[in-house]
């Protein structure tokens, strides 16, 4: 495995080197012939020199030079003395290339080759080097991931040359990753001075030395040792603290996403539409059959779903609207029942239609990693898509509730049917577009949901209780009650989870909801006025 | 409850709520009907050698046992919504207590008969490594503990419950969200092992019951006579409940809360009062229901088994309980059925059933039994009158 790689390294880098030297000719005069020459003296503190040769010229080779050292792979043929890197070394005739050039070079039979040796003192010298070795390249964030897998990897051979790096270092927070390396090699040896550099280090690593100070004989040591640790500590629980209420913040916004368009249909209009859950996996569906559509494009897929899944969603909710809930006007138990018999037949067609099994949305790269705050904390970015998806749906809704003709009349209908339809307003028309709005509001929740989790025809009955119970939380009728509902219901879900188990925070955060509506039956943000009679 | 102010009551019998039931025509065909089907089976059972086309095989008796239970089960969630007005989603909570009591004196008559021999443990805490058991299954090992606790444990959850609900008025479309949170929120802790209640597994490997094996063909036909018997039962207190004042009040408050407030009636009491009763019923189905299916798990407590209890009634009809037993017996035995031939298409039939009944038939099959009749009294008025 690990020989496989260093030889697709290898190839690449030769590949390289063609193309920089370009010709055979530049060969003769190659400045890195001495450098192997030197390699290639008898003695061992010769050879030691040459090493620290190699890694001061700074040429882009070194490290493939280096590494087929440390393999015993870098060789010299008998006859020439030209210098050779095995490629692999099996069987009697072993495929080599120019150590120069790195042009292939055919097989050579193993008598013609002579290996360069080295002993127990090079090898340890060698890694300490490759390791030093990767803070040479330009690329920063290269640097700083090479310095992040020092830490806790610093030997005795390593401290000077990695002071030298550090001091020359332009990135600032190399230079910072490099002292903690340092700083914990230090500690280990028992040097108080180093808990300083350590007593801000988030790192694992560094909190692993300071324990292991904190347990040494030395008093003094370890009281110092002990003082950092909880200083690191109180950091930390800081730290735990904002991943949780991000977490929390997540699946809340979530939650404000599936309940939204719940709040339009159940809030606004008075429909209890038990479908809400399946238009939102709908919406899922549709963003799995987007991908399908566009296969290796995940993130043209993910974009043009989201204005199709609010076109399936909404078409559905105003099928749904024109067929079943115009005729159960001001029978509210009667449509929650009808609609629950909407949602029985949407799941199943979805099973029949596409498959019982669930499905996987892929996530484009650009909604994949994580934004790393510091060693204890990094926010994952697809979560962190959604919330910001999450408030835009909302301010959207938002605007079209507040300045646009279709928000009036439907603020006019809901508040005064008759009069409204004296003064012209279409109330029926009004009725399915507020559904279908609600419903495709559903679809991008779907849409959403579907970068989270899988895809499968059980997606919407999972969110419809906890929708509901967002709204009601919240106060019907209202977008911003449904907001901060939904997210303080995330939040308390997660603070409540690392003491309580996801399952019994889920019951305490229901059993709490139930028990606040005794308390105010209309929500966090009743209705007041006239519109609450109703 | 007296019912002195009534006043066709003539007979002394029709002065108490639990016999006046017995002076109704409705209440008469009802209970012949069920008494001539239980006679009907039994003596096909009974009867007939196994191989005779007409006998009737103790699957299909523990089958149709099944079924009195959901009927059962079906007047009581009628009661509540066809007569106080409150859609109930959560009524399989009840259901489900009711069963877990039954299933809890099952587990405890194996005694050591299960698979590890724990005198006192039942199986699953000796595989969950429990030393002893825990305080809420003490008592369960007497029979008249456990049929005390069938009624009481939901009928105390109903109280609990609609004591905070009914207080501060919560009632329609927001009452029924609670109660499915309810029912939901149960089935989320009975899955955890930690419950103490067989966690995802449930309760199962029951043998006896009063001492009756429970694999014997007696035993399920007796069975099946006992849940015939509770909805009997159970169709009388009802209907009882609904012939009374208290029923008389119980619709007004469905018709105008508003104004039976203001008349001096404390509503919240009346809606109270009922609900326990249903409730209690409800557990009694459960509690029938276990020793016959063999098993009971949370997933009786899914807010979907609730919401398709409330879709039989609806199809039977809401308010007329008989009604309610007609829907649950047509759609169980579509549902036996259904899953039978064509598994995929059943959610397609239910979902159906659930917007045609709402849509088309909103008084449900007993509602268009009585148009006809309507129709046919009015036709012969016509006739009547040239």
């Amino acid at each position: 495995m690990r020989i496989t790689r260093c030889l697709t390294l290898w190839l690449l880098l030769c590949a390289l080197m063609l193309a920089l030297l370009g010709s055979a000719q530049a060969q003769q005069d190659d400045p890195g012939k001495p450098l192997l020459e030197a390699l290639a003296s008898a003695s061992y503190a010769a050879k030691s020199d040459a090493i620290d040769a190699i890694v001061a010229s700074g040429d882009s080779r070194s490290r493939a030079w280096l590494e087929a050292l440390n393999d015993g792979k870098l060789q010299q043929n008998k006859q020439t003395g030209q210098f050779v890197v095995v490629l692999a070394n099996r069987g009697r005739n072993w495929p080599v290339e120019d150590a120069l050039s790195g042009e292939p070079l055919g097989e050579m039979s193993r008598r013609e080759l002579d290996r360069i040796g080295i002993n127990n003192a090079l090898r340890g010298q060698l890694r300490s080097t490759l390791a030093v070795l990767d803070l040479y390249v330009d690329n920063p964030d290269a640097r700083l991931q090479a310095a992040n897998d020092l830490l806790g990897q610093v030997d005795a051979g390593m401290v000077a040359p990695l002071e030298a790096v550090r001091d020359q270092e332009p990135s600032e927070a190399v230079q910072e990753r490099l002292t903690e390396a340092l700083a914990i090699y230090r500690l280990e040896q028992g040097d108080a001075q180093a808990i300083e550099a350590l007593s801000g280090s988030l790192h694992p690593e560094a909190r692993a030395a300071l324990n292991g100070a904190a347990a040494s004989d030395d008093p003094a040591l370890a009281a110092q040792a002990k003082k950092a640790l909880d200083g690191i500590e109180q950091t930390l629980k800081i730290n735990r603290g904002f991943e949780t209420l991000y977490f929390g913040l997540s699946l809340g916004s979530v939650l404000v996403l599936a309940a939204i368009g719940l709040a339009i249909t159940f809030g606004v209009m008075g429909v209890i539409n038990m479908a809400h859950g399946e238009l939102i996996m709908l919406g899922a569906y549709t963003s799995w059959g987007m991908q399908q559509l566009l296969p290796g494009q995940p993130g043209l897929a993910v974009i043009l779903s989201i204005p199709a899944g609010f076109l399936v969603a909404g078409l559905a909710g105003v099928a749904i609207e024109r067929c079943v809930i115009q005729f159960l006007k001001g029978r509210p138990l009667e449509t929650l029942l009808a609609t629950f018999g909407v949602s029985l037949i949407l799941q199943q067609l979805v099973r029949t239609l596409v498959s019982p099994l669930n499905r996987t949305v892929i996530t484009p790269e650009w909604m994949s990693g994580s934004l790393v705050i510091n060693d204890a904390l990094s926010l994952t970015l697809n979560r962190l898509y959604v919330l910001g998806f999450a408030l835009l749906v909302f301010a959207g809704l938002m605007l079209v509730m507040r300045r646009t003709r279709l928000g009036l009349e439907v603020r006019a209908v809901t508040q005064n049917r008759a009069m409204a339809r004296s003064m012209g307003i279409r109330a029926t028309r009004v009725d399915m577009l507020t559904f279908g709005l609600g419903a495709g509001v559903a679809g991008l929740a779907g849409v959403a949901l579907a970068q989270l989790t899988n895809v499968g025809p059980n997606l919407g009955q999972s969110y419809i209780i906890d929708s509901f119970m967002v709204v009601v939380f919240g106060g019907v009728g209202n977008l911003w009650g449904t907001l901060v509902a939904g997210m303080s219901l995330g939040v308390i879900n997660q603070v409540l989870e690392p003491w309580a188990g996801a399952v019994l925070a889920k019951i305490i955060v229901l059993v709490f909801i139930i028990l606040f509506i005794q308390k105010r039956p209309r929500g966090l943000f009743p209705q007041k006025g006239r519109a609450a009679e109703g | 409850m007296s019912l002195s102010n009534t006043p066709s009551s003539s007979s002394p019998l029709s002065n108490l709520w639990l016999t006046r039931p017995f002076s109704e025509r409705s209440t008469r065909i009802f209970l012949t009907v069920l008494a001539l089907a239980l006679a009907v089976v039994t003596v096909l059972h009974l009867a007939l050698p196994a191989g005779h086309p007409l006998h009737v095989s103790s699957y299909t008796v523990t089958l149709l046992g099944k079924y009195l239970c959901y009927a059962l089960l079906a007047v009581a969630v009628d009661l509540v919504w066809g007569y106080l007005g409150i859609l109930s989603l959560g009524h399989g909570a009840f259901f489900a207590l009711g069963g877990y009591a039954m299933g809890m004196y099952l587990m405890r008559q194996i005694g050591d008969r299960g698979v590890y021999g724990d005198p006192v443990l039942p199986d699953f805490m000796v595989f969950l490594n429990w030393d002893s058991l825990p305080w809420f299954w003490h008592g369960f090992d007497m029979a008249w503990f456990a049929f005390l606790m069938v009624m009481l444990a939901p009928g105390l959850l109903a109280l609990l419950f609609g004591f905070l609900a009914f207080r501060s008025r919560v009632t329609g479309v927001y009452l029924s969200i609670i109660t499915q949170a309810l029912t939901f929120a149960l089935m989320l802790a009975f899955f955890r092992n930690e419950m103490g209640f067989g966690g995802n597994n449930g309760l199962t490997d029951f043998r006896e019951l009063l001492g009756f094996d429970l694999r014997s063909d007696a035993t399920r036909l007796g069975l099946f006579l006992a849940s015939g018997v509770a909805l009997a039962l159970g169709y009388v207190v009802c209907r009882g409940i609904v012939g009374s004042k208290l029923g008389r009040v119980c619709v007004a408050s469905r018709d105008a809360e508003a104004r039976v407030r203001f008349l001096g009636y404390r509503v919240e009491r009346v809606q109270l009062c009922v609900f326990v009763v249903s409730a209690m019923l409800a557990g009694v189905a459960g509690s029938l229901y276990v020793p016959q299916v063999g098993i009971i798990n949370p997933s009786e407590f899914s807010p979907l088994f609730s919401i398709e209890v409330v879709v039989w009634v609806a199809l039977g009809g809401r308010g007329t309980l008989y009604g309610a037993v007609i829907g649950a017996i047509l759609v169980n035995y579509a549902k036996t059925v259904f899953t039978g031939v064509m598994p995929d298409a059943w959610l397609f039939a239910l979902g159906g059933l659930f917007v045609v009944v709402t849509v088309l038939l909103p008084k449900g099959i007993a509602g268009l039994m009585s148009r006809r009749r309507k129709a046919d009294s009015e036709t012969q008025l016509k006739e009547a009158t040239p």
